[in-house]
């Protein structure tokens, strides 16, 4: 069993994140990264995968600048076998697309059984590369993944739906599944982990980002919030009647 | 066609993003055509037909008879493939974000996600966990758009009338490669969240499970139904099928009466299009006071009892 987990380094959430000059993105160079954390998840399913069969691979495959490895070597710590980093510099590219192409190349060379990536990133959010990948790669794909069950040459999947549903989905091997944050619980890495990280091979591949951008970020900027808000800091008493006088006169709750 | 809506099953009526996405389609302006696939799509479409639209296309096949992502990808393409519109529209919906992608990869049109709002071909999304928005925009012939809950509210789609017409596809079954079983619910609960008037909802700021029934007698008082957010879930305190947020429900009552929810943005998108939200946090800086019309600074546990007390006197 050969397993991909597409893992991307992001803006950790306590980071600052200040405009860049061009106003179309962050300034990095004071941003702290992250591994993405529902890349996280899908890197411990992964994981756990292989431990129950008790044979497979498990490859770490990160697009981005030199930063990217990492969360690659973070990956390795915690257990992954090998890495690969899909180099791309200095522009960050954001088009979900030219993403999934690049991704694509380098995958299909590799043959893998299955493609494991979070459901979505905490910088851009476009939540689709996993599923882009599954398609140009023709395998099967599910997303928001909350229980994998491998059984022989199909992977069956329990799917969140919405509104508190959930649906098992069977697909047949290979497939692209991107895993929901809160299925498993993350490993930390051991100190022989960490060690052993450091034998272990990130191949360095160039991106393949010969075509246009079929889609851009053009700008970034802070929301404003439109809505006129009563604040009531007040004794208790206070704030109930005037709760009570809000759903009465003004909500018309009753 | 200029606009092609792409509608979603919710049990066998029109799921309110798709009502919102439509709201969207109309302001984007020019023709405008709905698409209903599955063993509902009839109904689905006679909910549209007093809606302003060009016409709604019906398409039902043994093979997507309920949701499965290769047979709606392929019907999807096909009907892209034969009109040729230059928006595909949809609501930003778990459904969405399964098979859209691979509408996207196979005919090689963007696909802007969780879109917030737009202007002249500029599109705003919510990025960095939301703490920052980006306007987003495409240089190809076609694109596809998917608009976040309340973006637009359904009370806003222009009125008309437009007819059905089916459209029958040629669907091999080797397309259809996942087998799907029927969806289920865990703990099945009687409770429509979407469809309540009035919530009471309930965050960590109850503190503990004691005191969850204060939750239910305010709800009570009121003729609110109860729900609550995903911490308070996983504490195992109250039943999964109360959760708003993106992996609950999505709701728009006419009240939201937060209590204790500090109002993370998974939370948040599950249930900014209430008309009204009333929120009660001790902290005077939790994200929930920014979308609230009704931000009172205190403490759960000692405001609402007396004012359920105070309630029950009107």
């Amino acid at each position: 069993m050969k397993i991909a987990v597409l893992v991307k380094q992001v803006p950790g959430s306590e980071s600052a994140l200040p405009l860049n000059n061009y106003q179309n993105w962050i300034e990095e160079s004071s941003v702290t990264f992250v591994m993405n954390p529902p890349d996280n998840y899908a890197l411990e399913e992964a994981l756990l995968i292989k431990e129950r069969l008790d044979e497979g691979e498990v490859v770490i495959v990160s697009m981005g600048p030199d930063r990217v490895q990492k969360v690659i070597r973070e990956g390795l710590a915690k257990g992954a076998d090998r890495g690969i980093h899909i180099k791309e510099s200095p522009e960050i590219v954001k088009d979900p697309l030219l993403i999934a192409k690049s991704f694509t190349t380098v995958l299909k060379e590799e043959n893998f059984d299955l493609v494991l990536s979070g459901l979505q990133s905490d910088d851009t959010g476009m939540g689709q590369t996993g599923v882009l990948i599954g398609e140009m790669l023709g395998a099967s794909t599910a997303t928001l993944a909350i229980e994998t069950r491998l059984e022989g040459d199909h992977i069956k999947v329990k799917r969140e739906l919405e509104a508190g549903w959930f649906q098992w989905v069977q697909l047949p091997l290979p497939a692209s599944i991107s895993i929901q944050s809160g299925l498993n619980t993350p490993r930390y890495p051991s100190l022989k982990g960490i060690m052993g990280a450091k034998k272990k091979v990130i191949k360095c591949i160039s991106s393949d980002l010969a075509s246009k951008q079929a889609q851009t970020i053009d700008k970034i900027f802070i929301p404003q919030t439109s809505k006129q808000t009563e604040v009531i800091e007040a004794d208790v008493d206070v704030a109930v009647s005037r709760i009570v006088e809000i759903l009465k006169s003004e909500i018309k709750v009753f | 066609m200029d606009i092609l809506v792409v509608l979603e099953d919710s049990q066998g009526s029109l799921h309110r993003l798709s009502k919102e996405a439509i709201v969207g389609a109309q302001e984007l302006g020019g023709k405008v055509v709905a698409l209903a696939i599955g063993k509902h799509c009839e109904q689905i479409a006679s909910e549209c037909l007093s809606f302003d639209l060009e016409n709604v296309i019906t398409v039902n096949h043994e093979l997507v008879s309920t949701y499965n992502a290769d047979g709606y990808s392929n019907i999807v393409k096909t009907i892209i493939e034969a009109n040729s519109p230059k928006i595909i529209v949809t609501g930003h919906t778990y459904q969405t974000r399964d098979f859209m992608p691979r509408v996207s990869a196979a005919l090689d049109i963007p696909f802007i996600p969780d879109i917030i709002s737009f202007s002249e071909g500029s599109f705003v999304k919510q990025v960095l966990n939301a703490k920052l928005n980006a306007t987003a925009s495409f240089s190809t012939d076609q694109v596809i758009l998917s608009f976040q809950s309340a973006a637009f509210t359904e009370e806003n789609i222009t009125p008309g009338s437009c007819s059905a017409k089916a459209f029958d596809v040629n669907l091999d079954s080797s397309i259809v490669r996942s087998k799907t079983e029927d969806p289920f619910q865990e703990d099945a609960g009687d409770v429509d969240l979407e469809s309540a008037e009035l919530l009471v909802s309930v965050g960590r700021g109850i503190e503990k499970e004691e005191n969850i029934p204060m939750a239910f007698e305010l709800a009570k008082v009121l003729g609110a139904e109860v729900s609550a957010s995903r911490p308070v879930v996983d504490s195992g305190w109250i039943d999964s099928f109360r959760q708003v947020g993106s992996s609950g429900s999505n709701v728009a009552p006419k009240l939201y009466f937060s209590l204790g929810i500090s109002g993370a943005i998974q939370h948040v998108v599950g249930m900014k299009g209430a008309k009204a939200i009333l929120a009660i946090n001790k902290d005077k800086d939790a994200p929930i006071f920014e979308i609230a019309d009704y931000a009172v600074v205190g403490n759960v546990l000692e405001i609402v009892p007396k004012l359920t007390e105070a309630l029950k006197n009107q």
